[in-house]
């Protein structure tokens, strides 16, 4: 289970949150003048990031407040906790990247 | 046509049932006395308060309440009215059943009207919730079984309260006292945690095993 540093009550379970998807997808500025392409992705379409992801969560159980949080979907490691409408925390510089990917078993060049 | 008005009687107050009355034999006999008590507190008085504490508006319900608390597991008020903080601008007033208009009180006017056209909201909730009361010295272990916060003494002080789960129920813990608790379940869970409580409650009837 995760354990989400909501920022209005601290360390609490995640069974009190919700998730609410990708953060940071703006509502269209002209949304009359997208094509039914544009307004679907719009609606649908969401980044399927393996690394840090930026998203929407509800400490639903508590303090009822959005807030943002990247988290990364491969380690789920919790990398940064920030209000809603804030931008996206720059975590490339802390966060060291891998040098060489791994190898597959067996492969060789 | 129909006739919708509901005909006009004098509702005899004390006739009510609350949430958890099913259960109050239950209680009695689920409770270990010393141990670890367990019962129902009926129809307290509660308004749900949605105000900004800096506002104008805050700061005339501040004076109406005695105070609004201001983070998270603060508990303001003066008297016998407590206002438990549920998120930053979202308050939950807890007062003695006779504090409801319906039985005479004011508290709720009186909310009304020092709000009055500021933003927020005065909304009575008095029945949106029961209150179950858990004494004693094994009260901390029973709801420890269910409930995933740290409710050690040095963490978890008395007279603090926190919205939170125990047994998969969302509930607002109040801690009163040093081993007192409150917990405000909804009414349509107060049955399962009720019967929840007595399941957790049980073992401490019997000898403890050495």
């Amino acid at each position: 289970m995760l354990l989400i540093s909501c920022p209005n009550c601290g360390s609490r379970d995640e069974t009190e949150f919700h998730y609410g998807g990708q953060a940071h997808v703006a509502y269209p500025e002209n949304p009359n003048e997208l094509n039914d392409r544009e307004w679907a992705e719009f609606l649908f379409y969401r980044d399927n990031t393996k690394g840090a992801f930026a998203e929407r969560w509800l400490h639903s159980t508590g303090c009822r407040q959005w807030f943002n949080m990247l988290r990364d979907t491969v380690t789920y490691e919790i990398q940064a906790v920030y209000p809603m409408g804030a931008p996206r925390p720059d975590k490339a510089a802390a966060a060291p990247a891998p040098e060489s990917t791994t190898a597959p078993e067996g492969a060789t060049k | 046509m129909a006739e919708t008005a509901a005909p006009e009687t004098k509702k005899n107050l004390f006739l009510r049932t609350s949430p958890a009355a099913l259960l109050r034999a239950a209680f009695d006999t689920g409770s270990v006395p010393g141990t670890v008590e367990l019962s129902e507190i009926t129809f307290l008085t509660m308004v749900g308060l949605r105000v900004d504490r800096n506002s104008d508006a805050g700061q005339r319900i501040w004076s109406v309440t005695g105070g609004l608390p201001a983070a998270c597991g603060a508990v303001a008020g003066s008297g016998d009215t407590s206002v438990l903080w549920l998120g930053p601008e979202e308050f939950l007033v807890v007062a003695p059943m006779e504090a409801h208009e319906s039985l005479g009180g004011d508290l709720i006017q009186a909310l009304r009207e020092a709000l009055a056209d500021g933003e927020g909201q005065v909304v009575d909730l008095s029945a949106n919730r029961t209150t179950f009361e858990l004494t004693g010295p094994r009260a901390r272990a029973v709801l420890e079984k269910g409930c995933s916060l740290d409710l050690h003494p040095r963490v978890l002080k008395a007279g603090t309260a926190l919205s939170t789960e125990i047994g998969n129920i969302p509930v607002v813990l109040w801690k009163t006292g040093d081993e007192s608790y409150r917990l405000f379940p909804r009414a349509s869970f107060a049955d399962f945690l009720g019967r929840w409580l007595l399941d957790a409650m049980r073992e401490y009837a019997s000898p403890e095993v050495p």
